[in-house]
C-alpha cells in the first residue's frame, strides 16, 4: 500500500515536472542562446549552457535605432490604447452593470460578439479607413483599430465587476444627493479598480503582442512595433548562416521579459481575468 | 377613492419619468463605446460586404465599380483559396483536438492540491504572454536544420534518425511545426479555463460517488465531464474561432510560401501586398462566413444535447 502510493506519488511529480519543463524551455532555450557566442550558437553537437556567456547580442541589439523605436513605439501604442479602452469601457460598463433599460441586452450581446470577432474579417474596410484618415504609417491607426479587440472585452469584464456591487450602496449615494456622474467617479471606479487593473494589463498584452494590423498599416522602419520588427531580423535573408540568431533571441527576450514578469507578478488576477471573460459567456 | 387612485397614478407616473430619465443617463454613459464600436467594428464590417461587391483597387485610376457576386464567383474557382480553406479548417480541427485533450489533462493534473500548485499555474502564463510572432521565431530558432536543439536531440544524442529534419521547409513537416507552435501557446488558457470550471464542482459529489463504490473512471465520467461541459463547450467556441483566423504563426514561419497559406494570410496578401481590395474583402467575408458556419454546427449539437 505504501509502496504504491509512493509510486503514485514519484509519477504526479514527474507529470508536474514535465508539464512546467514543456511549458518553459521555448523561452528558456531563447534565453540560454541569447547569451551564447556565435562559435557556440553554430556549432554541432550544439552545447546546452553557455561557456564563455556574453552580452555581446545584447550590444548589438539595443545599438540597433530602429529596435529601439520599434519598443518605443510598441509602449506608445499599448499604452494609448489600454488607457482609451478603461476610459470607453467603463463608462459603458457602468451603464450596462448598473441601469436596466431597453435595448441593454442587445448591446450586450454586440458587445460579447465583437470579443470572437475575426480581425481579418474588417481589415480591408479598416485599411480604406485609415488612408481615409490619413493615418496610414503613423501610429494612432493602431491606437484607433486595436480597440476592436481591446473595447468589447474591457466592456464585458468591467460589466461583471459592477454588476456585482450591492444596490445599497448605490441607494445610499442618491440619498447623500450624487449625481450619476458623481457616482460613477467617486463610487463606481474606485470599487472597480482591481477589474480595471486586470483588464487594462489584458489589453496592454493583447495589443502589445498584435502583429496583422501593425503589419498592414505601418510601413518605415522607424513605425513598427515590436512584433513586427522581430520579423526583420530573418526577412532580409534567408540562409540559416545569415540570420543572426544571436540576436534575435536577445530582442525576443528583450520585448518578451516585461510581459511574463507582468504575468508572473499578476497572475491571480489575469487568471481570473482570462476565466471570467469566458466562463460567464 | 378616487384620490388614491390619481395617487398611484401620479406615483407610476413619476417612476415611468424617472425610468426614462435613467435610461437617458444609460444611453449617455454609453454613448462613446457605441460611437468607436460603430465605428471600428460595425462601418467596417459593413463596408467590407460592400467593397466585396466592387473591384475596388487601391491606388488605381479608374473609379471602382459595381461588380455583383464576380469576387465570390472567381473565389469558389480560386485554387489558392480553396487550398487555404482546407490547410485552415485542416489545422484549426487538429490544434482544438489536441488543445483540448492537452489541457483538460492539465487541468485533472492542476485541480489535485499539492506544494508549489501556484508555480506550476504562474509558469502556464509564460507561453500565452510571449507575443506569438516572437514565439514563433524561438520555435524556428529550435526547429533550424543544422544548429537547431531538436535535430541536435534527435541527431546526435539519440540517434533516432540519421539525417537532421528540416522542420520548417520540408512539407511532410510543415504543418505539424506549426501546430506545435500553436498547442504550446494556447494549451495553457484552454487548461486554465477548464481548472476554473474543475474547481466549481461540489466535492461531496466525489464523497457520495465513492461512498456509491464508483471507481474513478465512473467518477471522470459520470460527474466530471458532465459538469465541464459548459467551460468545455467555451473553450471549443474559442478555440476553435481563434484557429480559423489564425494568421502570426503561419506568416512568421513560412512567410508567402504557396502552399502554407491559411484564409487570413491569404487575405492579407491580397489586400495588402497586391491592394485587390474587392477581391480581398471577398476572402475577408468568407473567412467570417466559415466561422458563422462552425458557430451554427456547434450551437445546433449543443442544443440536441440539451432537448
Amino acid at each position: 500500500m505504501k509502496a504504491r502510493t509512493m509510486a503514485r506519488r514519484v509519477i504526479f511529480g514527474m507529470a508536474v515536472l514535465s508539464l512546467v519543463a514543456y511549458l518553459v524551455f521555448p523561452f528558456g532555450w531563447a534565453l540560454v542562446s541569447s547569451f551564447k557566442t556565435n562559435a557556440e550558437l553554430f556549432s554541432t553537437p550544439a552545447r546546452f549552457w553557455p561557456e564563455h556567456p556574453t552580452l555581446e547580442h545584447y550590444r548589438h541589439v539595443l545599438a540597433n535605432a530602429d529596435f529601439l523605436h520599434a519598443v518605443l513605439n510598441s509602449v506608445l501604442v499599448a499604452s494609448s490604447v489600454t488607457l482609451v479602452s478603461l476610459a470607453i469601457g467603463a463608462l459603458a460598463a457602468f451603464a450596462l452593470g448598473r441601469y436596466r433599460f431597453r435595448g441593454r441586452s442587445v448591446v450586450l450581446y454586440v458587445v460579447l460578439s465583437m470579443t470572437l470577432f475575426p480581425q481579418i474579417a474588417v481589415l480591408g474596410a479598416l485599411f480604406q479607413l485609415v488612408n481615409a484618415l490619413g493615418l496610414y504609417n503613423r501610429l494612432p491607426a493602431l491606437t484607433l483599430t486595436y480597440l476592436v479587440f481591446t473595447l468589447p472585452f474591457t466592456i464585458w469584464v468591467l460589466t461583471g465587476f459592477l454588476e456585482a456591487v450591492p444596490a445599497e450602496i448605490e441607494e445610499a449615494a442618491y440619498m447623500d444627493g450624487a449625481s450619476p456622474l458623481q457616482l460613477f467617479t467617486k463610487i463606481m471606479l474606485p470599487l472597480a479598480a482591481p477589474g480595471m487593473v486586470t483588464t487594462g494589463l489584458l489589453s496592454f498584452i493583447a495589443a502589445w503582442n498584435e502583429l496583422l494590423f501593425a503589419l498592414s498599416f505601418m510601413q518605415t522602419p522607424d513605425k513598427r512595433t515590436v512584433t513586427y520588427a522581430i520579423l526583420s531580423f530573418s526577412a532580409t535573408t534567408s540562409s540559416a548562416f545569415e540570420v543572426p540568431w544571436g540576436q534575435m533571441m536577445a530582442a525576443s527576450v528583450l520585448v518578451t521579459m516585461p510581459l511574463v514578469l507582468l504575468a508572473l507578478v499578476f497572475q491571480r488576477r489575469i487568471i481570473a481575468g482570462l476565466t471570467a471573460g469566458a466562463v460567464k459567456g | 377613492m378616487s384620490t388614491t387612485a390619481s395617487g398611484a397614478e401620479k406615483q407610476g407616473e413619476v417612476t415611468g419619468i424617472r425610468a426614462r430619465r435613467r435610461a437617458r443617463v444609460a444611453w449617455a454613459f454609453l454613448s462613446p463605446a457605441l460611437v468607436v464600436t460603430a465605428f471600428v467594428a460595425l462601418y467596417p464590417l459593413c463596408d467590407t460586404l460592400y467593397l466585396s461587391l466592387t473591384n475596388t483597387r487601391l491606388g488605381s485610376e479608374e473609379p471602382p465599380r459595381f461588380v455583383g457576386l464576380s469576387n465570390y464567383a472567381e473565389l469558389v474557382h480560386d485554387g489558392f483559396f480553396l487550398d487555404a480553406l482546407l490547410l485552415t479548417v485542416f489545422f484549426a480541427v487538429i490544434t482544438v483536438m489536441l488543445e483540448l485533450a492537452l489541457g483538460l489533462g492539465i487541468a485533472l493534473l492542476l485541480d489535485a492540491r499539492f506544494k508549489g500548485r501556484s508555480a506550476v499555474r504562474a509558469a502556464m502564463l509564460v507561453p500565452w504572454a510571449i507575443p506569438t510572432a516572437v514565439s514563433t521565431q524561438m520555435w524556428k530558432w529550435m526547429y533550424n536544420d543544422v544548429y537547431g536543439v531538436f535535430n541536435d536531440v534527435l541527431v546526435n544524442r539519440l540517434g533516432l534518425v540519421s539525417e537532421p529534419i528540416a522542420f520548417t521547409a520540408d512539407p511532410r513537416t510543415s504543418l505539424a511545426a506549426a501546430v506545435l507552435v500553436d498547442v504550446w501557446k494556447t494549451t495553457p488558457f484552454v487548461a486554465l479555463l477548464l481548472l476554473a470550471g474543475l474547481q466549481l464542482i461540489p466535492r461531496e459529489l466525489y464523497e457520495a460517488a465513492r461512498v456509491d463504490g464508483a471507481t474513478r473512471l465512473q467518477a471522470f465520467t459520470q460527474i466530471t465531464l458532465p459538469l465541464l461541459r459548459p467551460a468545455l463547450l467555451v473553450a471549443l467556441v474559442f478555440r476553435t474561432l481563434d484557429a480559423l483566423r489564425v494568421f502570426d504563426v503561419f506568416y512568421v514561419m513560412f512567410g508567402s510560401r504557396p502552399d502554407m497559406q491559411t484564409l487570413a494570410t491569404y487575405a492579407h496578401e491580397i489586400l495588402v501586398s497586391i491592394s485587390d481590395v474587392g477581391y480581398g474583402s471577398a476572402v475577408s467575408t468568407a473567412i467570417f462566413l466559415v466561422i458563422a458556419v462552425f458557430i451554427v454546427i456547434y450551437v445546433a449539437l449543443f442544443r440536441r444535447r440539451e432537448a
